[in-house]
């Protein structure tokens, strides 16, 4: 019964079970990933026989302006493990950091996969794009922009990973000096599934690759082109300190008694109200934890435009931008004025001095 | 009871929880009648579900644990056994890390997963007689 399998023809199952990996984990993965993207139990013979006759699907992955962050979240070379499992059972064509080719091998690799895999590959994308001026990011010469609208052209769909790709980033926070955009603002005619996050979570590309390869299709997305079933629901709504919040329990300083009790951390300018992400429910490092529950704020970072959102130590309900230039609070003299705020931020500064604490939120913020 | 830190502040208690744990025993009952009837399976996927904390571990401590207890090794181990009703089984999924990343309550003469699967099966008697040709003694 043995079949001469050659690299093109493997189905995923035959990929993975070439690997090593027993149908017996195939089946946990399958149950796993069913749970992750909250589909019912029912559904996982269905899952499991529609990976195991997909064809290994040519995917490239076009790097442009990242700090790498996204790759580094997403693969690990080593054993798989199953939440990467399915990284295993993609053809991954062409990748900067991973690829063993380079210089001119590497780019004609990604040609070859693209005519060979004509309309059919997947095309995932990390960093953002530059247009004010392409010569601000090139590879082997080519800028992003042509080697995005080049690449898309042949592509079934595309994922932007991460915000950069998605949003636009940090190249394109203030003052954006190389008029950083998103992948989606330079492709329009076709799927674009954008998996946000700074990081995003690995196990949701895992959920957002399977769903693809399960029902050939692309996932329900949001408005801001974000699968529903990972970005549907906001931090803040799934947040293991929100009965603290209801309760109206916080922690004022990162290391007082309410930070010590682990309260809800919106005025030290958490971000979970507005942000919508996986992490409160599937978290980081394979569960481990995530970052409100390390003691940190959300920073909003699958968001767009987080790094301009007036401040990671500021609170949601405070005024964005520089509050003694706001003419209007100033005039006003409501609570939340210049004034009030300055002088509750020094009194506060005064205590933790006198109680040799050692940080403030006066101290974070500028 | 272990004591939590939110139990100084009354956080378990009243409204914060789910009152899900009947509904499930419930459903658990009516899937276990199915079985009965029409040998018909169910599995209920306890992720899916809200429970607020100390909910799941009065679900599990009510189902228990009777006369089966498997432990696979698959990509990280997995815990399945059968509750202290027949044909109820917990199925618990951990990762490398030893995370949960899955967890069901199926109810089954027997989980699919623990049964030997055709590709693993004839695998293995491909690796066998090629064991058995390379070493006639």
């Amino acid at each position: 019964m043995t079949k001469d399998l050659s690299r093109q023809d493997r189905t995923l199952g035959e990929a993975l079970r070439g690997q090593g990996i027993s149908r017996r984990s195939f089946l946990k993965f399958c149950a796993a990933t069913a749970s992750m993207m909250a589909l019912p139990p029912a559904m996982i013979p269905t899952i499991a026989q529609a990976l195991e006759k997909a064809k290994k699907p040519s995917v490239i992955w076009l790097s442009f302006q990242e700090c790498t962050g996204c790759t580094e979240s997403l693969t690990r070379a080593q054993a798989a493990t199953i939440e990467n499992l399915i990284f295993d059972a993609i053809s991954l064509d062409y990748h900067h950091t991973l690829q063993a080719a380079s210089g001119h091998a590497a780019e004609a690799a990604r040609e070859a996969a693209m005519k060979e895999h004509d309309g059919q590959y997947l095309l995932v994308v990390d960093g953002s794009i530059p247009l004010g001026n392409p010569g601000y990011s090139t590879i082997a010469g080519i800028s992003n922009v042509d080697m995005l609208t080049d690449t898309a052209k042949g592509a079934a769909a595309i994922i932007s990973v991460g915000s950069c790709a998605a949003f636009g980033g940090i190249a394109n926070a203030k003052p954006d000096p190389t008029g950083a955009v998103a992948v989606s603002a330079i492709i329009k005619d076709k799927p674009i599934i954008n998996v946000p996050g700074c990081p995003p979570i690995p196990g949701v590309l895992t959920g957002v690759l399977t769903h693809f390869l399960t029902f050939g299709a692309i996932p329900e997305l949001d408005h801001l082109g974000r699968p529903v079933a990972f970005f549907g629901q906001s931090i803040h709504d799934r947040c293991y300190r929100r009965p603290f919040y209801d309760r109206g329990l916080f922690a004022e300083t990162f290391d007082d008694e309410g930070a010590r009790q682990g309260w809800c951390l919106f005025k030290l300018g958490c971000k979970g109200p507005s942000t919508y992400n996986a992490c409160a429910t599937m978290k980081w490092n394979g569960g481990v934890s995530f970052p409100i529950e390390a003691g940190h704020p959300c920073i909003g970072c699958s968001e767009p435009h987080f790094w301009d959102g007036g401040g990671f130590y500021k609170a949601l309900s405070m005024p964005t931008g520089n509050v003694s230039e706001n003419a209007v609070y100033a005039a006003a003299g409501a609570a939340v004025g210049a004034v009030a705020v300055s002088a509750l931020n020094r009194a506060k500064k005064k205590k933790a001095t006198e109680a040799h604490e050692e940080v403030t939120v006066d101290d974070l913020t500028k | 009871m272990t004591e939590h830190a939110e139990s100084r502040f009354n956080i378990q208690l009243g409204n914060a929880l789910t009152w899900n744990v009947q509904p499930i025993l419930h459903e658990i009952r009516h899937a276990l009648r199915r079985l009965l009837d029409s040998d018909q399976s169910s599995i209920i996927d306890l992720r899916s579900i809200p429970l607020a904390p100390g909910e799941e571990e009065t679900l599990l401590d009510t189902l228990g644990s009777g006369e089966v207890h498997a432990r696979l090794n698959a990509l990280g181990p997995s815990e399945i056994y059968e509750t202290r009703f027949a044909g109820v089984w917990l199925v618990t999924h951990y990762n490398a890390a030893n995370n949960v990343i899955g967890r069901f309550i199926e109810i089954t003469r027997l989980p699919d997963i623990l049964q030997s699967q055709t590709e693993d099966m004839a695998a293995a008697l491909e690796q066998l007689q090629r064991e058995l040709e390379n070493d006639p003694g």
